[in-house]
């Protein structure tokens, strides 16, 4: 039996590292959720985060009540939001209070009590803590899980016209056992049951993790990947401590719609924060049929490649062989002597290597390693001037590598700051044009143009959109339009033209 | 380098849906290399039979006029770019040749023949074995007319080509692409451009190093989908 520590943390972290920005100190936050253009999320011990773009954030979020691990909703012109009071746990009261606005420099800011609706009474085998609100997107029924590590997790159903309990009196349904911090969702047919297990506030020695089981029902069973009832401990692994954070709890699913997915969690321990507890977003992925955490992008040399095509993003330069092309041809059969091929092209080896000695002629190489190819050299003959871009089989070539970096200062949206993308070993960066193409300029300048939003998709792959299209008011991705070109297009969430893998070359 | 109207152009109606290029061809150069002499009827091409020709369903342009291949080596950008810059025959890159017209190239007379392809793709090489003419390592200088009953903004033109082309659209060049390639469909796609209304003119050199040479060429809307409310009208040069 584990009772949570009540820990009111009063963080100011600003980031130096690779994750959100500004103030992010906060335990067991609510689901993040959007008004009049900002974020906001609540944790444990009242207040909460407000941010204007999703990555940086700053204290400010204001309820009263105290208590712990709030949940909110947004619902008509109510924002309900639920966090349990508790002189001794098990024993536990869920309130609800409601506001028309986040905002505490509105007018119209102001907390109205909801009351109590659940409890537990010490002595059933529930702790009525943990509240998280789910309103269903197939009935419009909204619901109540609660419930920590005494117990049961528990479901009951809310009038979403009032937030307050449909049947005061109506038993609750038991979902799962042996978590805490339960949160549902809804899709593709499936409810989702995501819930936290392990022990949390012990720092670096939180085992906090967060697992899902899944159910054709609302109120369950709610069975994991092996078919194991979470009522009986099951549970898929959805994300545990990797990197420099350990202990990830409290999903809170943030649905940027076209398919852009994300979760919120708080970390136990941030290594880089000295393991302070801290909010991240990431990534939600799916695949069969399971939620998956992703990993927010990371500054490294990437090839661009595009799901539409299979091409490589380049700018529209000649390309050199990587190690100097091979005598007898003119380039024109993927370094193939002219005449050798009888037919093939592509560079396929004509008729196999029967009859070839393997130690030597058209196959043997060159006899020592060939290194990467050095921008410095094959850029030599590139225009000086902006260069169109293009795509391009991926050949390994100098100008097919880009470095994509975060640019400090320059905001973000949830979960990343924005990012300058650069040919590697170059300051040539990639840029909206005023006619909403797309260009290899000279230098990078930080405009908006060139300022560059990744975001995973659901199914893994990325969607790339500038800050600013000049000229342009409407939101514009990376998009590859053919086999060989790319643009700047609306972005399609049922078409893989705006989709690219980001590969490690 | 001069251009001079074929005498004995037949009239479109009376070859309608006849296969025609390499007899009239062979008839035309009588002393030709038997190696190269002409092998009988491209079997995807026939002589045009309409004044006008519409798109088909997938947006594809069905009628060209094609000049006899040149020799050209090379399928790198340099060596392409080399090549479609340096001037064969005068006005290269701004006239409207007419069905049977010659230009004199390094000494060779070469037609320009008004083809319709009876598949999505014009395939050169049907073109060229026809005529009796090389089809490995050569340049093909190609032309149409997209007559536009409006102005049609933010189109592109999207090609495939085997192997290397290059494409011109009212004397601007648009879409280069390079090396060996396949004629995919929507390979190279140039930028967002306007079609004016009445006559545009899309020119292209496609480059071949060896076997299989074709090309396919359509312009795609704003949301990718074929733009179709055109006609090929070759007008007199059709003729």
């Amino acid at each position: 039996m584990r009772f949570r520590y009540w820990a009111v943390m009063v963080l100011a972290l600003v980031s130096a590292a690779f994750a959100l920005d500004g103030q992010i100190g906060i335990h067991d936050p609510s689901t993040i959720i959007q008004c009049d253009g900002k974020y906001y999320t609540f944790g444990t011990g009242g207040g909460g985060l407000i941010s204007s773009d999703g990555w940086t954030w700053e204290r400010g979020a204001s309820r009263p009540g105290g208590g712990v691990a709030p949940d909110v909703i947004h619902i008509g012109d109510r924002y309900y939001l639920y966090y349990a009071t508790s002189t001794r746990q098990p024993q536990a009261d869920v309130h609800m209070i409601w506001n028309k606005t986040l905002d505490p420099n509105s007018s119209n800011f102001r907390w109205e009590e909801g009351g109590i609706v659940a409890s537990s009474d010490g002595i059933e085998d529930c702790n009525a803590i943990d509240p998280a609100v789910f309103l269903d997107p197939t009935s419009g029924k909204m619901w109540l899980a609660y419930g920590s590590y005494f117990g049961y997790i528990r479901l009951v159903q809310l009038d979403p016209k009032t937030g307050k309990r449909v049947v005061p009196i109506d038993k609750p349904v038991d979902i799962a056992i042996n978590c805490e911090a339960s949160d549902i969702i809804y899709h593709d047919g499936w409810y989702y049951l995501l819930a936290t297990h392990g022990s949390c506030c012990r720092g670096a020695d939180s085992g906090y993790n967060i697992r899902a089981g899944r159910s054709r029902k609302v109120t369950g069973p709610y069975l994991d990947n092996m078919g194991i009832d979470m009522i009986k401990g099951g549970g898929k692994l959805l994300v545990g401590s990797s990197g420099r954070v350990v202990g990830p709890g409290h999903f809170g699913l943030l649905d940027l719609e076209d398919g852009v997915q994300k979760f919120s969690c708080h970390y136990e321990a941030d290594l880089d924060r000295g393991g302070a507890s801290v909010l991240d977003i990431r990534p939600l992925l799916w695949k069969d049929g399971w939620p998956v955490a992703g990993e927010n992008f990371k500054e490294g040399i990437y090839e661009i490649e595009s799901v539409r095509t299979g091409t490589a993003l380049e700018p529209a330069v000649q390309g050199v062989p990587v190690g100097g092309g091979r005598g007898g041809g003119t380039g024109s059969r993927g370094g193939m002597p002219r005449g050798s091929g009888g037919g093939a092209v592509g560079g396929g080896a004509p008729g196999g290597r029967g009859g070839m000695d393997a130690g030597g002629g058209m196959f043997a190489g060159v006899g020592s390693v060939i290194p990467a190819q050095d921008v410095a050299q094959v850029s030599k003959d590139w225009p000086t001037g902006n260069i169109d871009v293009r795509l391009s089989n991926y050949m390994i070539q100098a100008q097919q590598k880009w470095t994509i970096a975060p640019v400090a200062n320059a905001g973000g949206y949830p979960g990343s700051p924005y990012f300058k993308i650069t040919i590697a070993g170059t300051d040539r960066a990639l840029a909206a044009t005023n006619d909403a193409e797309l260009a290899a300029v000279t230098a990078f300048t930080g405009g908006p143009e060139q300022l560059w939003r990744i975001e995973q998709l659901t199914d893994g792959t990325y969607r790339i959109m500038p800050k600013a299209v000049p000229n342009s008011k409407e939101p514009l991705a990376l998009s590859a339009v053919g086999s060989s070109f790319a643009t700047l297009a609306k972005f399609d969430p049922k078409s893989d033209k705006q989709r690219w893998n980001l590969k490690t070359p | 380098m001069m251009i001079n109207r074929r005498l004995l152009a037949p009239a479109l109606g009376v070859l309608a849906g006849a296969a025609f290029l390499a007899i009239a061809s062979a008839q035309r150069e009588p002393r030709r290399d038997p190696a190269n002499a002409a092998r009988g009827p491209a079997p995807t091409l026939m002589r045009p039979a309409t004044p006008t020709k519409a798109p088909d369903e997938e947006g594809f342009i069905r009628r060209w006029l094609i000049l006899d291949p040149i020799g050209s080596n090379g399928l790198t950008e340099s060596v392409v770019q080399a090549a479609v810059k340096k001037e064969y025959f005068a006005n290269q890159f701004t006239v409207i040749p007419h069905d049977g017209d010659k230009v004199n190239v390094e000494g060779a007379d070469l037609t320009w023949h008004a083809v319709d392809t009876t598949l999505y793709n014009v395939n050169l090489y049907h073109f060229a074995y026809a005529l009796g003419k090389p089809t490995s390592n050569v340049l093909f200088w190609v032309v149409t007319v997209v007559d536009c009953p409006n102005e049609l903004k933010d189109v592109r033109l999207a090609i495939g080509s085997n192997a290397a082309s290059v494409w011109w659209v009212n004397g601007k060049e648009v879409i280069g692409i390079y090396g060996d390639r396949q004629a995919v469909i929507d390979d190279g796609v140039s930028k967002r451009l306007t079609l004016k209304k009445g006559p545009n003119i899309v020119r292209c050199a496609v480059v071949n190093g060896g076997g299989a040479t074709d090309f396919c060429a359509r312009f795609l809307d704003k949301d990718d989908s074929p733009v179709k409310n055109f006609a090929v009208n070759l007008g007199e040069a059709g003729k």
